[in-house]
């Protein structure tokens, strides 16, 4: 097979050639690394390519296909987000600060989509310890939209989303804290989705805000990330927040029906600062949910503008204290000489291995933390995050699903808004909400500005409601063909020779 | 040394104490994954990612630990609040894997128990402000070379309870009582071996003093690092007077934390509050809140074993010992147990009581048995003692040869009647042979006889001597006494 076909494949499609036995596993797999080589030096989404790891799986797959065993992700090759560890191969965070930390564990999800017998090609580039909306915090250099190379592909998951929009994957795993599945997924054109907090293990999964992070699928369409969520999803003991309840068959629930499905707007998502061609793309994808039966009400979430600034004491408080263990003492990088005081090793270690936007989360969740501080930033973030769960709660009993735009502008020029955090900051204005109130949320493509770069529209539901999220998301998908759309990528010269090298790994 | 009078001792000054105790709860794993928790393993070999703090994953909480953390709550008639809430504390040092501990800070699992103590007022209740969970930090060594420390994480992550009293002991020996009647309850319920030597229960002591009748507390200080009961009250005495020698000279106490040197016997300072640490508490959000089964705590409560001082005033009412013996044999549960359990096969509990107290816990002393601060190799066995008492009741030895018996016992392990048996120790109830053997002595002794006969009393324990010597120590001492009044008086 040609690997710029893959460019128009998607799982179900490579489903049903594999079941068909059309394509092994090992053609496939062949392929996208081949299609990575080709990709990555332009695109640069992954921080590793495990070519050896990808071809016996593959070689794995193709025995369990020729043994008669079926399964959603059985030979699919697929990319994980550089925050998840997997066991001997290096997990990198994109920071310097785990240089050479290889895990000796997998992380839960990379567990099971290993299980079911996905094909793992390679780690994906990220903001350093997810934190940033554009990939440009990774220390080993930014991923670059594959709709337009001079544009960032959103983060912190930008790398698992270009790595899809570039054909690199049929799918990818992410991590979304604030929006980080779903703004990338929406610059990137491609589907997203953050599932309910609980939903997902995050065992093994580096932590960067514990109560907001959450583990979820990219993949061009809906009907693909219900399949990659039904192997990830599921009760794990090793993380107490993990929720033992069943996982329901995510496809069966795809029946395109949606009629009579309520479906809410809040007026606060459609206010000033969203860019006019979002907001009509918007509306416009609404209105087609209208056409298939929906019935479009009006709802507010009132305290929808505290997000922003609750999200980012909630945050940087946890992630403070996550990252204290970065320390230089057991794992990663340390910088000390020998004479240096103790604390001249933390200094220096951490001083070297974080980036500047890492640091200033740090610090500001310390402040956010110290006393005489604690009652008027964090216990207050967190009764203002109350707040915004009732607001949704009010909401659904109004409605079924939310509709609103993923984020308020398409993707912006890489450097754009590197200098000014705060304004950075505002690209998650309508994610943040989400992850405050631990409730799942969906990003699909839904049209294009006059820049030609995608738009997302976003769909949110009660918590554990994936099912009626994702019918309603495969439902738009079925009336319309964002999804179906593909970037043109100025390919490198078919280099066989340097799978497995490309990408500039650390 | 037995609880002192405060007042007396120190004067007009009354002392405010409040003691943290953490207690290293029994399991048999660590607090939030599953390495072994024991003592004595090569550094570092009990860890995993979880307890060195890799980076993605997760504490899961022990069961096991929560169960005994509960029923040291149960036993102390601590209230269960609703829901519990795990907090991290946040600092940096090496040993400190993840940054911060994670224990309870505003949520604690129990509040408002209590410990009884004897003082020589009376019984005085000692409440406790709080018991809460936590894991224990790993071991840093600063001494292996020169240039660099190591860090040992066996230990990071063992489960803990921070047991805290209200400031309400008022001297340094009560605080020692406080501290011994607290580990006979954890003993008693098996949740902690208490032993401070080793670590697994260790003191930290908030200290004041205020001037008798003022209700304004003093500046307190808190002593870090003692290691024994003894150097428990050590410390504190130390720490009481340094406080009323600071006031008395016109100084002030500053608030800081001080460490004791047991070498020296003082305290001295370690860091003052400006140097405290801001630990930046905050719930821990990988764990849910804890919310115990109500259900699960009623079936707790009704499986408590008898507490210390429940029990030692049964053994008074039930089995009529005096006070002191019950106290003694109650300190412990093991004690009490080995106690009860040679009451069970023969019931004579004041002579089974005194040959605990005398010579099983002298030998328990001598060949220091009690390493662990549980009996782990009784001299004889519970049964064998009540054997051997029972042996003496029904006159087969008298209770000087029971001695010989005992030790015999003691050095072969064999049964009382085996040891009497091979060395032919079966007293002598002949009246026959005994009255031969006073007929020999009176014999040989005339010139004592007449003495006796006289009226020198005192002369017929030298008659007794003297038959029980001639019967190799064998002679019913009461059928010899009886033949010896009857001839004498002939």
């Amino acid at each position: 097979m040609n690997p710029s076909d893959l460019s128009s494949w998607t799982i179900a499609s490579a489903r049903a050639a594999l079941d068909a036995r059309d394509v092994s596993a090992t053609e496939l797999a062949r392929a996208t690394l081949e299609r990575i080589a080709q990709a990555e030096p332009r695109v640069h989404a992954l921080l590793s390519v495990t070519a050896d790891r990808a071809l016996a799986d593959a070689t794995d797959a193709d025995r369990r296909l020729g043994a008669g065993e079926r399964g959603p992700l059985l030979g699919i090759p697929v990319v994980l987000k550089d925050i998840f560890a997997t066991r001997g191969i290096a997990t990198t965070c994109a920071s310097r600060i785990l240089a050479g930390f290889k895990p000796p564990y997998d992380s839960d999800a990379a567990e099971r989509l290993a299980r079911a017998g996905s094909v793992l090609v390679g780690k994906a580039n990220l903001d350093e310890f997810a934190m940033g909306s554009s990939n440009e915090n990774s220390a080993f250099g930014p991923t670059r939209n594959p709709w337009d190379l001079e544009r960032v592909p959103g983060g912190s998951s930008g790398g698992s989303a270009a790595a899809v929009a570039a054909g690199e994957c049929l799918a990818s795993l992410g991590t979304d804290t604030g929006g980080s599945i779903r703004l990338p997924a929406s610059y990137c054109g491609v589907s997203g989705l953050k599932p309910t907090y609980g939903r997902v293990s995050r065992f093994g999964v580096i932590a960067y805000a514990s109560s907001l992070d959450q583990v979820g699928p990219l993949a061009w369409t809906v009907a693909d990330l219900a399949a990659v969520l039904g192997v990830i999803a599921g009760h794990d003991p090793r993380d107490s927040t993990s929720v033992p309840r069943p996982v329901p068959d995510y496809l069966a629930a795809l029946t395109g029906d949606i009629a009579g499905l309520r479906v809410g707007m809040p007026r606060e998502y459609f206010a000033e600062g969203i860019a006019p061609d979002v907001e009509r793309t918007t509306r416009a994808a609404i209105e087609v949910l209208a056409e298939r039966g929906a019935r479009i009400v009006e709802v507010d979430l009132p305290h929808t503008e505290f997000a922003i600034a609750t999200y980012y004491l909630v945050a940087t408080a946890e992630a403070s204290s996550n990252l204290a263990r970065y320390d230089g003492v057991r794992f990663g990088l340390r910088h000390a000489t020998i004479g240096d005081s103790l604390v001249d090793m933390y200094r220096h270690t951490r001083d070297a291995g974080f980036g500047a936007e890492v640091k200033r989360r740090i610090l500001l969740g310390t402040y956010a933390l110290s006393a005489g501080y604690y009652d008027a930033y964090y216990l207050k973030a967190q009764r203002v995050r109350t707040l915004i769960r009732r607001d949704f709660e009010a909401a659904f009993a109004r409605c079924d699903v939310i509709a609103a735009p993923t984020a308020p502008t398409t993707a912006f020029r890489l450097g754009e808004k590197i200098s000014d955090p705060l304004a950075m900051y505002l690209s998650d204005v309508f994610t943040t909400s989400v992850n405050l109130a631990g409730l799942p949320g969906l990003s699909a493509p839904c049209g294009f500005d006059d820049a030609g770069l995608p738009i997302g529209l976003q769909l949110i539901a009660p918590a554990f409601g994936e099912e009626t999220l994702l019918r309603a998301g495969d439902a738009y998908q079925r009336s319309t063909e964002w999804h179906r759309r593909r970037p043109t990528l100025d390919l490198v010269a078919a280099a066989g020779a340097n799978i497995g090298k490309a990408g500039g790994a650390p | 040394m037995s609880a002192d009078d405060a007042a007396t001792t120190y004067g007009e000054w009354e002392p405010v104490i409040g003691l943290e105790v953490h207690a290293q709860i029994l399991t048999a794993s660590k607090l939030f994954c599953g390495c072994s928790a024991q003592f004595g393993a090569a550094a570092n070999e009990h860890t995993c990612p979880v307890c060195m703090g890799m980076p993605g994953v997760l504490p899961v909480l022990n069961r096991r630990a929560l169960e005994y953390a509960l029923k040291t709550a149960l036993a102390t008639g601590c209230e269960i609040p609703p829901s519990a809430r795990w907090a991290r504390k946040n600092y940096f040092y090496p040993d400190l894997p993840k940054g911060y501990q994670i224990s309870m800070y505003e949520e604690p699992l129990a509040v408002h128990g209590s410990v009884d103590i004897d003082t020589p007022a009376g019984t005085k209740r000692v409440p406790l402000t709080r018991i809460h969970m936590e894991e224990d930090a790993g071991k840093s060594i600063h001494d292996a070379h020169d240039e660099s420390s190591l860090v040992d994480l066996n230990r990071a992550g063992v489960p803990l309870m921070e047991i805290v009293s209200e400031p309400e002991i008022a001297s340094a020996a009560e605080a020692s009582a406080y501290l011994r009647a607290l580990r006979a309850i954890l003993q008693f319920l098996g949740v902690c071996d208490g032993n401070m030597e080793e670590g697994s229960m260790r003191c930290d002591a908030n200290v004041s003093v205020r001037r008798r009748g003022d209700t304004e507390l003093g500046t307190r200080t808190e002593i870090k690092n003692v290691n024994s009961f003894r150097n428990v009250e050590r410390a504190i005495d130390y720490e009481i007077r340094r406080q009323i020698d600071v006031l008395e000279s016109g100084g002030s106490v500053v608030q800081e934390t001080r460490l004791f040197d047991a070498d020296r016997g003082v305290t001295a300072s370690m860091r003052s509050k400006e140097h405290a640490h801001d630990y930046r508490y905050f719930p821990e959000p990988d764990l849910l809140p804890l919310v115990v089964d109500r259900a699960w705590l009623d079936e707790l409560r009704r499986d408590l074993p008898e507490m210390p001082r429940a029990r030692c005033a049964r053994f008074v009412a039930e089995y009529g010992l005096p006070a002191y013996d019950a106290e003694v044999l109650t300190a412990r549960r093991d004690l009490a147990d080995y106690f009860e359990a040679a009451v069970a096969a023969h019931r004579n509990p004041k002579a089974i009581s005194n040959w605990i107290m005398g010579d099983i816990l002298r030998l328990v002393r001598e060949r220091k048995l009690d390493e662990e601060l549980r009996i782990v190799d009784w001299p004889v066995r519970a049964a064998s003692l009540a054997r051997m008492v029972a042996l003496i009741d029904d006159g087969t030895i008298s209770g000087k040869i029971a001695k010989t018996v005992f030790e015999e016992m003691v050095a072969s392990g064999e049964e009382p009647a085996d040891v009497v048996a091979r060395k032919g120790l079966t007293q002598v109830t002949d009246t026959g042979a005994i009255a031969a053997a006073v007929d020999d002595v009176l014999t040989r002794n005339a010139d004592k006889v007449a003495e006796f006969r006289a009226g020198k009393d005192k002369l017929l324990g030298f008659f007794v001597g003297q038959v029980m010597k001639a019967t190799g120590g064998k002679a019913n001492p009461q059928a010899v006494n009886d033949i010896l009044r009857d001839k004498l008086a002939g």
